[in-house]
């Protein structure tokens, strides 16, 4: 986007700063734009736009971004199953939590487990947020977290 | 202990909101507040850390320009400044004495790795981790 960011005026991005902590909070709960802007104290359109300009994301992307590494901390730091940890971080199903992560990281949910398992931690001097953010994806695409449409007899067969 | 950091200064909106807030809302002790004309240096210190202060500055003149500042003030407002980290001995306790107090959390207590942590933010938007010392 080419409008600086430092033209948008600061009360108004620390008042934008509350909702992205509320989404950060509460990455699993529904985040609708209505709710977020009622957090800021500004009218819907103005929120998702004025939003995508100060955190260069739309609100939607960066909640889809926490909820990837809520689902990655859960995969690494504990045995819930997957399930579990899909509703956990907020997604209706199992089906679009797999989906989503592969999309985004290009991993399955269960090779990300495997592959945090096996590697040896030694991060216990480094803050739990710091962590656990320096796991975000870095999204910069969009995605669509409803179902693709798979030509039947290609590749669709596994889909369920 | 003479060697080591002495100050960290944090950018803060307002002076006098921060002092209000790490002075009667956290505990901190005013340790220096000098002015120059416009200029205020303005330091805190935790209770029990003598050798530390914390800077609570302003940006703009005659340190930065305008342009400068107010990209400052933005980068501030979006909690885009590096974590910031407070050890207390009881994180249940002093959560809800500062929550009592009107501090804004954005985390609540959490017990992880061991310990537990909280969230909050200072009125400029300034993000601090509280964490439970491990014993």
């Amino acid at each position: 986007m080419s409008v600086d960011p430092a033209s948008q005026d600061p009360e108004l991005l620390r008042r934008l700063l509350r909702a992205k902590d509320r989404m950060d909070a509460s990455s699993h709960e529904a985040w609708p734009v209505r709710r977020l802007a009622r957090v800021s104290g500004v009218s819907q359109a103005h929120f998702a736009r004025s939003f995508k300009q100060a955190f260069g994301v739309p609100p939607h992307r960066y909640l889809l971004t926490r909820r990837i590494e809520r689902a990655t901390a859960l995969l690494r730091d504990t045995d819930l199953s997957i399930t579990e940890i899909a509703f956990q971080a907020g997604w209706g199903s199992l089906g679009t939590f797999g989906r989503t992560v592969r999309d985004v990281t290009g991993e399955s949910p269960g090779a990300i487990r495997a592959r945090q398992w096996a590697t040896a931690r030694e991060l216990g001097c480094v803050p739990a947020c710091c962590v656990s953010a320096a796991n975000r994806p870095h999204l910069t695409i969009a995605v669509s977290e409803k179902r693709r449409r798979v030509p039947s007899g290609i590749n669709g067969s596994e889909e369920k | 202990m003479s060697q080591g950091v002495a100050m960290v200064g944090l950018y803060v909106r307002d002076q006098d909101e921060a002092l209000a807030f790490y002075v009667e809302k956290l505990g901190f002790r005013v340790h220096t507040d000098v002015r120059n004309g416009e200029y205020r240096w303005l330091t805190v210190q935790h209770p029990e850390q003598p050798s530390f202060q914390l800077g609570l500055f302003a940006p703009g003149a005659p340190v930065l320009d305008a342009g400068t500042a107010q990209t400052v003030r933005a980068i501030v407002a979006k909690g885009a400044m590096p974590p910031l980290v407070l050890n207390v001995d009881d994180c249940r306790a002093a959560y809800e004495q500062l929550r009592a107090r009107g501090v804004e959390f954005t985390q609540e207590p959490m017990d992880r790795y061991g310990t537990v942590d909280a969230g909050f933010r200072d009125p400029s938007g300034n993000g601090w981790k509280m964490i439970q010392a491990r014993p």
